[in-house]
Order: C-alpha cells, then sequence, then structure tokens
C-alpha cells in the first residue's frame, strides 16, 4: 500500500466529501488526514476496501464527529449538539454526481473573493492539491511560520464569517469562475517565473496549476475558458526545458532549441485551444494561448507569424488594458514590420511614465535598436535597462548582450 | 447568524447633495429597509448623527479621558449600520451590495460573534 499515491488520488476527494458531509472546514482537515494514516495502518491487515474512497470519507467522518462530541460535552454548547444531531440524520450521498459537486464546492470555497488573493492560493493549494504547509512555503519562498499562520487564519474566517461551502448560483458563476481561474493561474506563472537553481520545488507549482486546470474542466466541460486556460498552461509549460541554460542563465524564445519543447504538451494544448476557440473563448487566457499556440507553431523563429501576434496582442490589450501588454505589442509589431515602428511605439509607452522604472521597457528599447543597427544607442539602453534590473539571470542576460553589441561597435 | 454592516461614505459628498437628491437617497434606503424587513432578514438599522458629533472616552489609570471626533479620522466615515439574519456570507453580501450607498461609499460586512460558551 503506497499512502503517497493514495492521498494523491484520493485527498481531494475525500476531503471536500467530508466538508460537506460535515460542513466543518477545519476539522475535517484534520480528520481527512487521520483517515489516511489509519488506512495505512489497517489496511495491511483487513485487506484494501472495495471502495476506498467511501472507507476514507467514512472514517473522516467519525473523527469529525468524535471530535464535535467531545467539544460539545467540554462547552455543553447547544448548537454544537444540534450540529451534531444533524449530522447523525445527514444523508450519506457518496456517488459519483455528488463526489464532482464537493470538489467544485471545496474549490469555489478556497477562492471565495471575500478572501485574500495569497490566502486564497495557499488554501487551494493546501486542501485542494493537498501540498503540505512546508511545500507551499518553500514554492512562494516565504518561512512556513508565516505560510502557517495565513493558512489558520484564513481558515478561521472561513468559519467565523461562515463562508458557504457552495457552488455559485448562475447569476455569479462567470465572475467567481474568473477568480478561481486567477488562483490557478497564479500558481502556474508563480512556479513558471523562477529559473533558479529551486527549480524541483516550483516545478511542483506547474504540475499542480495544470492538474487543477485538467480537474476545473474535467468537472466543468462546457466552460470553453477554462479550457483555453489549460492549454495556455500546457503551451508555456512546454518550453520549459529550453527557456533555460545550466547556469539559469536566460534563453529567449528566438534562441530556444525548439528541440527541446514539450511536444506531448503542445499536441494536448493546441486542439484544447482550438475547441476552446470554436465554443466562444475570447477572454485573455485563450488570447495569451493563442499567442503561445502561434509560437508553438512555428519551426523556426523566423517562421513565427507575427503579424497575427501583434493583432492577438491589440485585441489583449483590449481585454485588459496594461502597459506590459502594451510593450508586447510594440515588440509584436516591430518584428512584423521593421524597428522603427515598434521603436516608436516604445517611446509613446515611455512618455507616459507608467513603466518607469522597469527594467523590461530599456531591455526591449535596447533589443529593438540593436536589430536596427544602432549600436551606440543599443549600449546606452541597455545599461538603463541594467541599472534597473533586480534579478540575477535578467541581469546576467542583459550584460552578455551588452558586451556583444559593445563587440560589435 | 447574523451580520453587521456598517455603511461608510465621504460626508462632504452628501453634505453637498440638493434637497431634492438627499431626499431621493433616503427615500431609496426607505424601501431597501423594507424590503428585508419584508425577507426577515432585518434585525436592527439606524442613520448615524455626522462623525463631527462625535465624541471618544477612554479611561486610564481610572482617570476619565473625553476627547472631540471620532476613534480614528478616516477619508470614509461612518454614516450608519444595519444588523440582518443571514444564512451565510454570501446572502449578507448580496444584501449588503443591494444598499444604495454600496454604489458611491463601502459596506464593512461583520460576522457578530456567538455569545461566549457558559
Amino acid at each position: 500500500m503506497n499512502l503517497e499515491s493514495l492521498y494523491r488520488e484520493e485527498w481531494r476527494r475525500v476531503l471536500a466529501t467530508t466538508v460537506r458531509l460535515t460542513g466543518d472546514f477545519d476539522l475535517s482537515e484534520e480528520a481527512a488526514q487521520d483517515a489516511f494514516v489509519a488506512a495505512l495502518e489497517q489496511w495491511p491487515r483487513i485487506g484494501t476496501p472495495a471502495n476506498p474512497y467511501a472507507w476514507l470519507v467514512s472514517t473522516a467522518r467519525n473523527r469529525v464527529v468524535d471530535q464535535l462530541r467531545r467539544r460539545a460535552r467540554f462547552e455543553d454548547s447547544e448548537a454544537e449538539i444540534a450540529h451534531l444531531a444533524s449530522l447523525n440524520e445527514s444523508e450519506f450521498d457518496l456517488s459519483e454526481v455528488a463526489m464532482v459537486d464537493d470538489q467544485l464546492r471545496l474549490i469555489f470555497t478556497c477562492c471565495h473573493p471575500a478572501l485574500a488573493l495569497d490566502a486564497q492560493v495557499a488554501l487551494t493549494l493546501r486542501t485542494v492539491c493537498g501540498l503540505t504547509t512546508e511545500e507551499i512555503a518553500r514554492g512562494f519562498l516565504i518561512p512556513v511560520a508565516t505560510m502557517a499562520q495565513r493558512l489558520v487564519r484564513v481558515k478561521r474566517k472561513i468559519r467565523d464569517a461562515r463562508l458557504p461551502f457552495a457552488v455559485p448560483p448562475k447569476d455569479r458563476l462567470a465572475e467567481r469562475l474568473d477568480g478561481v481561474m486567477l488562483v490557478v493561474y497564479l500558481v502556474f506563472t508563480e512556479g513558471y517565473a523562477a529559473t533558479s537553481g529551486k527549480v524541483w520545488i516550483r516545478r511542483q507549482l506547474c504540475e499542480e496549476a495544470i492538474r487543477l486546470g485538467r480537474l476545473l474542466s474535467e468537472l466543468m466541460p462546457r466552460n470553453p475558458e477554462l479550457r483555453a486556460l489549460l492549454a495556455l498552461m500546457l503551451l508555456h509549460d512546454s518550453r520549459r526545458m529550453a527557456r533555460a541554460g545550466p547556469d539559469d542563465e536566460i534563453i529567449t524564445l528566438e534562441e530556444q532549441n525548439r528541440e527541446l519543447w514539450d511536444r506531448r504538451e503542445i499536441a494536448e494544448g493546441v486542439p484544447l485551444l482550438e475547441s476552446a476557440l470554436r465554443e466562444g473563448a475570447t477572454g485573455q487566457y485563450a488570447l495569451q494561448a493563442a499567442i503561445a499556440a502561434l509560437h508553438a507553431r512555428a519551426q523556426r523563429a523566423e517562421d513565427t507569424d507575427w503579424p497575427q501576434i501583434a493583432r492577438l496582442y491589440g485585441a489583449l490589450l483590449q481585454e485588459q488594458p496594461s502597459p506590459v501588454v502594451e510593450l508586447n505589442r510594440a515588440v509584436a509589431i516591430a518584428m512584423a514590420e521593421g524597428p522603427s515602428r515598434g521603436l516608436a511605439l516604445i517611446d509613446q509607452l515611455e512618455a507616459k511614465g507608467e513603466l518607469a522604472g522597469y527594467h523590461l521597457l530599456p531591455a526591449a528599447r535596447a533589443d529593438l535598436l540593436r536589430r536596427d543597427g544602432r549600436l551606440r544607442e543599443a549600449v546606452e539602453a541597455y545599461r538603463r535597462a541594467l541599472a534597473f534590473v533586480s534579478n540575477d539571470p535578467e541581469r546576467r542576460y542583459l550584460n552578455r548582450r551588452l558586451a556583444e553589441v559593445e563587440g560589435l561597435q | 447568524m447574523e451580520y453587521l454592516l456598517l455603511i461608510y461614505g465621504n460626508e462632504a459628498d452628501v453634505n453637498n447633495l440638493s434637497e431634492a437628491e438627499l431626499g431621493a437617497i433616503y427615500q431609496e434606503f426607505g424601501g431597501f429597509t423594507q424590503s428585508i424587513v419584508e425577507s426577515k432578514n432585518f434585525v436592527a438599522g439606524q442613520r448615524l448623527e455626522d462623525v463631527a458629533t462625535a465624541t471618544t472616552v477612554r479611561v486610564r489609570n481610572g482617570k476619565r479621558l473625553v476627547t472631540d471626533g471620532p476613534f480614528a479620522e478616516t477619508r470614509e466615515q461612518l454614516g450608519g449600520f444595519y444588523i440582518i439574519h443571514a444564512k451565510d456570507l454570501d446572502e449578507a453580501l448580496a444584501i449588503a451590495e443591494r444598499i444604495p450607498s454600496a454604489r458611491w461609499g463601502s459596506i464593512e460586512v461583520r460576522p457578530i460573534a456567538p455569545p461566549p460558551p457558559r
């Protein structure tokens, strides 16, 4: 009996159903954990039950009832006693349909907008993905004690403010689903942004995000935006082996060895995106995924369909106005129509001042100047970018470029 | 479960409104209150006088200290409250968003703590 694989498969479903049956988030988590330990002890003797999920749920539920009984006796609380009585009468629906609903309820509760965003992310990883507090803390590079506190506080709010354990009603579903998708996407980008030595830890975040994306699109198969989000993550993830060198140095899309791209993820992501677009996905994830798909399709960097990418960035800008998207669009236009058009757009963007102090603006400028053969100006722009850059791999990348351009002068 | 809905808004903005505008707002509040009385969510609710009428009291070392004004100056001031029954936070939020001044001020939703165990 392998506890880890059992845990992987059953944790979320067992916890989700136990919360539904008992209405107590905090106690259910502890009880579900105890149930897995009990399984590890007892199954080798009594044999693996025919329905492990049902065994784990009823064990966890009984633990919660024990806990509540103890608490009710100790506190002599009428409310607890009434709650217990209702628990004993509650129906015990362990059907497939109920299980799907339970998991959705769990996800929507973890991603409730009444909770702080960082707390939503932490809670989702803890309860939906079953990551330990230590793993989450390492993933986000914060002390374990801080993460533990964050989790305690958020669970307290769920209990004391009485957040419902429910799938939102139809008229709120789209808005609430946006929140869920943001959490999944944040988990992914947190893992993906890292090129540092702790890659293997943060890699787990990408895997969990993709797993969550898969789960959500299985639970809500008719939602094309969810499928687009999954496609986006797969398509970005497909470049993971190519995007950093052995010393964590940044390898740009243009310079990546495309043989290293994960063809399996691309082969899964592209059709997912196509079906999402066919069914009307138009949101930010769909647009970003469409951009990623165009890169994935290009055999060589020079085959990239930059005019189409520039149009997609234009659409993304409509959907989600942001100076960073504007910068990306400027670069795409430069690649499609020549550096001078892009440089003019970057100058306009710089004049607006929204990206002041952000190294990527002078870095993009430097890159286009270099392509345009305006080497002296490029040197200057690389130096400005270096003055603002704060992370080491990016600094090394800019230094390398600076040296190249200085060598050409 | 009971929740306290704290109604915050910028007093200066409200004081700059015309009689007619103010009248319309009072009427809208009246309609809202009536609707949550009918839906049995209403427990209590009152409008407060301006924060300029606030007085703060503290007792330190057995000595009473009385000062003019609220405990803390804020951009938006507490202007009133409701206490409501709701089955969970989602129902409380759905009621809070219907308070007319939610459109220009803000509503803080706080669960009322259960009595301490005997």
